[in-house]
């Protein structure tokens, strides 16, 4: 294998997981509910996927318990945000520190314990061309259900009546409530996808990436993700290129430094977070009248009848 | 089935002092649930969290030293957040300070220098900090952009911007190639109080508490910014500028946070490093919701905070219970705060039927 | 034959509270008709096609279809019959394409490029072309506001409501809009059409019914009458008691505005257009108008929360303060009331001591080197609370708690007993209990008594007639030569805000 393959494996190992977690939260952000408890999610997802799977012994059980567990703290941010409207930065916030206190607990019995990680699935014969056949075609199932999730989620949000109907919660949360839409429902199962593809995403970093847990292993991986829906302007297939920008980033500053390239390694690894200010800003100059993203992100919607 | 809430005319006093004591209560009855849970005693647990920190002198100025980044950052969120302005990059703003901070220090090394250099150092820090956070200000008044997304970002920015600093340029040449700066000299570190850890950093504190609770309070300035927040179309019709407000309230958050780095840069680690704040910056975001943005609220919330940080690290040593408790307890208080907060607000009634 | 009823209502009432919106309404639409619903403000008109549209339900009476009674509990069931309705403020999304916007509004899931071929050919038949691929933002309002008619075109109605549909276009949107309506109408479809507008009105429609203060007073065919006729039964026929004198005042003017234009701040807004008024010392100036012609833009431009083009627009006691800002203008003497009271004239959730400090802090001697003195304040609250019989539970409670015409009469009194040198005042009395309204008038004749000049912009007539020496008339952003004395009539009135007398923009254009 030459370099330039082992590097790609790594940057699609790395980008994978955030690309999920992206996606999840792109879907939130889109019907208006901005979640800034990804990270939490994220890594509950991560200790309650490995906790089950050692304790089961099935990897697939752990992957769903990973779900559930994303799934359930996005039920507690909906049940503040949306039900009590509660502020949603706060919230937030207030799940990321409660998931990251929370994991550690439900890790605690389970670290540095190790298990064979989920193993790659291999497409006969095509698997074998050189150079693109492992990258293409012998990934583990996660990579491409991340693929999967990209085409699908563009597909559900541009050519279906219900993704429609969610990104107009998103766009203008009163004018969808006069056409007759229950804003909140819809809001509260976009939350909640959101959640289970953040706690997906923690499995993955827990069940393939590094098969075993340690304390604080997402290592901040929910807030990049959080930072790629903006990159992305809230688009699924930008979202995908943001991932793998970022997880490429990562991966080559690491290979620069050994490499003795004169550009400090910090500043490439700040690259996508100086990129995506600089998107911010011109997303509202291009557009004087429309807003950048969904115009209702953030706000709270309380229907007076 | 679904809520509906539905805005109270009116919010007493005695519903506005009952709803954080009433989440504090939740939290303890909480605590107990997973105590009890993790096979503990609670009445043990509980003494080791909430009452060991406090329990003598040396504690207590553990939590003071503790709860001085929290508590300064916080009260320059919660003028932010009272005027509907959402700096979330106060972590980044810390460590421009402490690195501005540390520029004068380094500057400064080695020369014979007097007692101007910590005055400077922490001159600078503030300056730093405010600095930074004049960018995320800039970008929401002129071009609108989220100030959320923008000054989070720019924490990163920050965070990496350090890294370079203390494993590149800064790094001291006889620190066996660790990323550190240089040990400051004694006039630029932060002189103490006691023969503790307590130092002036603590009453800096308490006077920018005291000088804030007065803004807000007593002058029109605080009053400009409650109403920014409360009432923007009123807020016009008073005259203020929400834009001017909104370099303001950014200018004064990033100028303490700052200072706060500076401060922890100086004074308890006495050089600077890449883990040089345990995310103060997000948790002082916390604080200042758990004070209700009041700059009192701020400074009990912020002690309470630190007394939950140090009595998590002496739970971990008496009863091996994980430090990662600490944070549910505080992720479960700001549960309780935001949903209690709710019902000052809202009435809520459960409807049978569609969902709204 | 004649034709047939399409829908009807039968004594229908409709009560909020204590208040009767719709009194004993018989209205009748006739198929392929184009119906007018004439009033002014708070007549009634929003609250009857409320409950044509199933957004609302009678107290009493009923709604016929065709001739048989129906229920509708809600807007999906008067689709079903065959309603559409276009309300004045729309409800669209600004980041969606046109064809999203339409495909939301259509109550079964048609796949998307079949709405965007259906809505084409909509469009072009009914005179409105559309670009599904575009998106809401950047299209003008004339262009939203097709939009929001091929919505409901595109369900195939029987009748289509439109509320006040011309307020915000152009004189060509105008033009094209009838064209649309004529194309409907030649389609069988019936068009309800709420306006107070009178010569649209004259010119469009076949059939009007008037309500005045939730009443039916009258029916008829407005291309048989004239615009006079019409305005008489809008606003009444009473002659009035005029108080005034005939004469001019002579005294000095205070206030006068120069030629002023401005863009309204709201993209749907109404712009002033080339506004010149004069107010002397001692009068009140009465702006009378519905809704929606520019009373906001122009309280805006007159306190100073909009800054004027150039400063010589704006013209105080002789001194160009166009470029002033608000506070300014208060240390010049001059106070405000807008019309929102809770948002915008008072913070809900602030005390009425912090309340006062909104208007005060400039020029009330509130605010010594940077500290509120609340001790003044309080008592401020006091004098105020004194003066004008403000009820309120507590000494300094929060503005929310106190009734509608308490706190109007606060807000209204914080700033008379400035004795200002020019009061603008924009609503004083809107859902105000009597009581207060006598006293807020009576003190606003008392302020002008003693040589202050007022500016009263006011939706309710009564209220300019019986206190204004001159009142002149906004329309579309544009205002009248004041009417005074004598010339103060009703029927005067009532033409100038529907419109007749403006100079036509159709030529100017």
């Amino acid at each position: 294998m030459t370099l330039l393959e082992a590097i790609i494996l790594t940057v699609i190992t790395a980008s994978t997981p955030l690309l999920i977690a992206a996606i999840g939260e792109l879907v939130t952000e889109r019907a208006g509910v901005l979640n800034l408890g990804v990270e939490g999610m994220m890594i509950m997802g991560a200790a309650v996927g490995i906790a089950v799977a050692i304790t089961t012994g099935s990897s697939a059980l752990g992957v769903l318990a990973a779900i559930l567990a994303g799934v359930g703290l996005a039920a507690i941010f909906a049940a503040l945000a949306l039900g009590l409207a509660t502020n949603q930065v706060a919230t937030g916030l207030a799940l990321t520190v409660f998931g990251l206190g929370l994991s550690g607990v439900v890790g605690a019995p389970y670290v540095g314990l190790q298990r064979a990680g989920i193993g790659k699935i291999e497409v006969p014969i095509l698997s074998d061309i050189p150079f693109l056949g492992p990258i293409l075609f012998r990934q583990d199932p996660f990579v491409y259900l991340s693929i999967a999730l990209v085409v699908g989620v563009s597909w559900f949000l541009t050519r279906t009546k219900a993704g429609l109907v969610l990104r107009a919660c998103g766009e203008n949360h009163a004018s969808a409530h006069a056409l007759g839409y229950p804003v909140l429902r819809i809001r509260f199962y976009a939350t909640l996808f959101g959640g289970a593809c953040a706690g997906l995403a923690g499995a993955y970093l827990s069940l393939v990436y590094t098969p075993f847990w340690t304390s604080g292993m997402t290592g901040g991986r929910g807030w990049i993700a959080l930072a790629i829906v903006v990159f992305a302007s809230w688009m699924p297939y930008r979202a995908a290129a943001g991932a793998y920008l970022f997880g490429g980033l990562t991966i080559l500053q690491l290979h620069a430094q050994s490499a003795g390239v004169p550009v400090p390694s910090q500043l490439l690894a700040a690259l996508p977070y100086l990129i995506t200010i600089v998107v911010l800003v011109l997303i509202m100059r291009v557009r004087s009248q429309g807003a950048a993203g969904p115009q209702s992100l953030g706000t709270a919607f309380v229907p007076d009848r | 089935m679904r809520l509906a809430l539905e805005r109270r005319a009116q919010t007493t006093l005695a519903m506005q002092i009952a709803s954080p004591l009433i989440a504090v209560a939740l939290t303890l009855v909480s605590a107990v649930v997973i105590f009890i849970a993790l096979g503990q005693d609670p009445a043990r647990a509980l003494h080791a969290y909430f009452i060991s920190p406090v329990s003598d002198a040396w504690g207590l100025q553990e939590v003071a030293v503790k709860a001085t980044p929290l508590v300064l950052i916080a009260v320059g969120l919660a003028l932010c957040y009272q005027s509907n302005n959402w700096n979330i990059g106060a972590e980044g703003q810390l460590l421009m300070g402490a690195m501005a901070g540390t520029w004068v220090a380094i500057a400064t090394h080695g020369t014979p220098n007097g007692p101007w250099v910590l005055p400077a150092m922490l001159v600078a820090g503030a300056l730093g900090g405010a600095a930074f956070a004049a960018i995320p200000a800039a970008l929401k008044t002129r071009f609108g952009a989220n100030e959320i997304l923008t000054s989070l970002m720019l924490v990163y920015v920050a965070e990496l911007f350090m890294d370079w600093l203390v494993r590149g340029p800064w790094r001291d040449p006889q620190g066996f190639n660790m990323p550190q700066t240089v040990v400051f000299e004694p006039e630029a570190t932060v002189p103490l109080l006691s023969d503790g850890r307590l130092n002036i950093g603590t009453p800096i504190m308490l006077v920018v508490v005291a000088l804030a609770a007065f803004m807000m309070v007593r002058t029109l300035k605080g009053f400009e910014i409650r109403l920014v927040g409360e009432a923007p179309k009123a807020a016009r019709f008073a005259g203020f500028s929400a834009k001017r407000l909104t370099w303001l309230v950014f200018a004064i958050s990033g100028a303490l946070a700052g200072l706060a780095g500076i401060l922890e840069a100086a004074g308890t680690v006495k050089q600077l490093q890449p883990n040089l704040s345990p995310g103060y910056g997000f948790t002082a975001i916390i604080v200042a919701f758990l004070g209700r943005l009041n700059p009192i609220g701020c400074l009990i919330a912020g002690v309470f905070l630190a007394i939950t940080f140090i009595g998590g690290e002496n739970a971990q040593i008496m009863l091996k219970l994980p430090l990662d408790v600490t944070r549910v307890f505080q992720g479960l208080l700001l549960f309780y705060v935001l949903a209690c907060d709710s019902f000052l607000l809202y009435r809520v009634r459960l409807i049978r039927g569609a969902a709204a | 034959m004649s034709p047939s009823s399409l829908i009807a209502t039968e004594r229908v009432v409709k009560r909020f509270g204590t208040l009767l919106a719709n009194d004993q309404v018989d209205l009748d639409v006739k198929a392929g008709e184009v119906h007018a619903l004439l009033g002014e403000n708070g007549a009634g008109k929003s609250t009857l096609v409320k409950m044509l549209y199933g957004l609302l339900q009678p107290n009493e009476g009923k709604i016929l279809w065709q001739g048989e009674p129906v229920s509708l509990p809600n807007p999906k069931a008067a689709r079903a019959l065959g309603v559409g309705m276009v309300f004045q403020h729309f409800s669209l999304f600004d980041n969606l394409t046109v064809a999203e916007n339409v495909a939301l509004a259509l109550d079964t899931a048609e796949p998307g490029r079949s709405v965007a071929e259906r809505l084409v050919a909509v469009s072009r038949d009914y005179g409105l072309p559309l670009d599904p691929t575009r998106e809401v933002w950047r299209l003008s309002v004339g262009e939203r506001q097709r939009v929001e008619i091929v919505r409901c075109l595109m369900q195939r109605p029987k009748l289509l409501i439109l509320d006040e549909p011309t307020s915000v276009l152009t004189p060509q949107e105008c033009e094209s809009l009838f064209a649309t309506i004529a194309t409907i109408r030649a389609q069988g479809c019936s068009v309800l059409y709420i306006s107070h507008k009178l010569e649209e009105v004259r010119r469009i429609c076949d059939a009007a019914t008037v309500l005045r203060q939730g009443k039916v007073v009258a029916t008829c065919d407005p291309r048989q009458e004239t615009a006079a006729s019409l305005a008489r039964m809008m606003v009444g026929n009473d002659v009035g008691a005029v108080r005034h004198e005939a004469t001019e005042s002579t005294s000095p003017v205070r206030l006068s505005l120069r030629n002023l234009t401005v863009p309204s701040e709201d993209p749907h807004g109404t712009g002033l257009k080339a506004i010149s008024l004069d107010v002397r010392q001692g009068e009140i100036l009465g702006i009378a108008g519905v809704a929606g012609n520019g009373q906001e833009e122009l309280f805006a431009a007159l306190s100073g929360e909009v800054a004027a083009p150039r400063a010589e627009q704006v013209v105080f006691d002789g001194v160009p303060v166009g470029s002033d800002d608000i506070n300014a203008r208060r240390r010049r003497g001059a106070a405000f009331v807008p019309e929102e009271r809770l948002g915008h004239a008072a913070a809900p959730r602030f005390s009425l001591s912090a309340n006062a400090l909104i208007a005060g802090h400039a020029a009330n001697g509130f605010v010594r080197r940077g500290l509120v003195d609340s001790a003044r304040t309080l008592s401020w609250v006091d004098a105020v609370t004194e003066a004008f019989d403000v009820r309120k539970g507590q000494r300094d409670p929060e503005a929310r708690a106190l009734s509608g015409g308490n706190l109007q009469k606060f807000v209204v009194g914080r700033e008379i007993l400035r004795k200002p040198a020019l009061l603008v005042v924009s609503q004083p009395t809107w859902g105000v209990d009597a009581g207060a309204t006598r006293l807020i008038r009576q003190a606003l004749v008392d302020l002008a008594g003693q040589g202050s000049a007022v500016i009263v912009i006011s939706q309710d007539l009564d209220e300019l007639i019986e206190i204004a020496d001159r009142i002149a008339v906004i329309f579309h952003g544009r205002l009248s030569a004041p009417l005074a004395g004598a010339g103060i009539t009703r029927e005067a009135i009532g033409l100038l805000m529907g419109g007749s007398g403006f100079p036509d923009e159709r030529e100017a254009a």
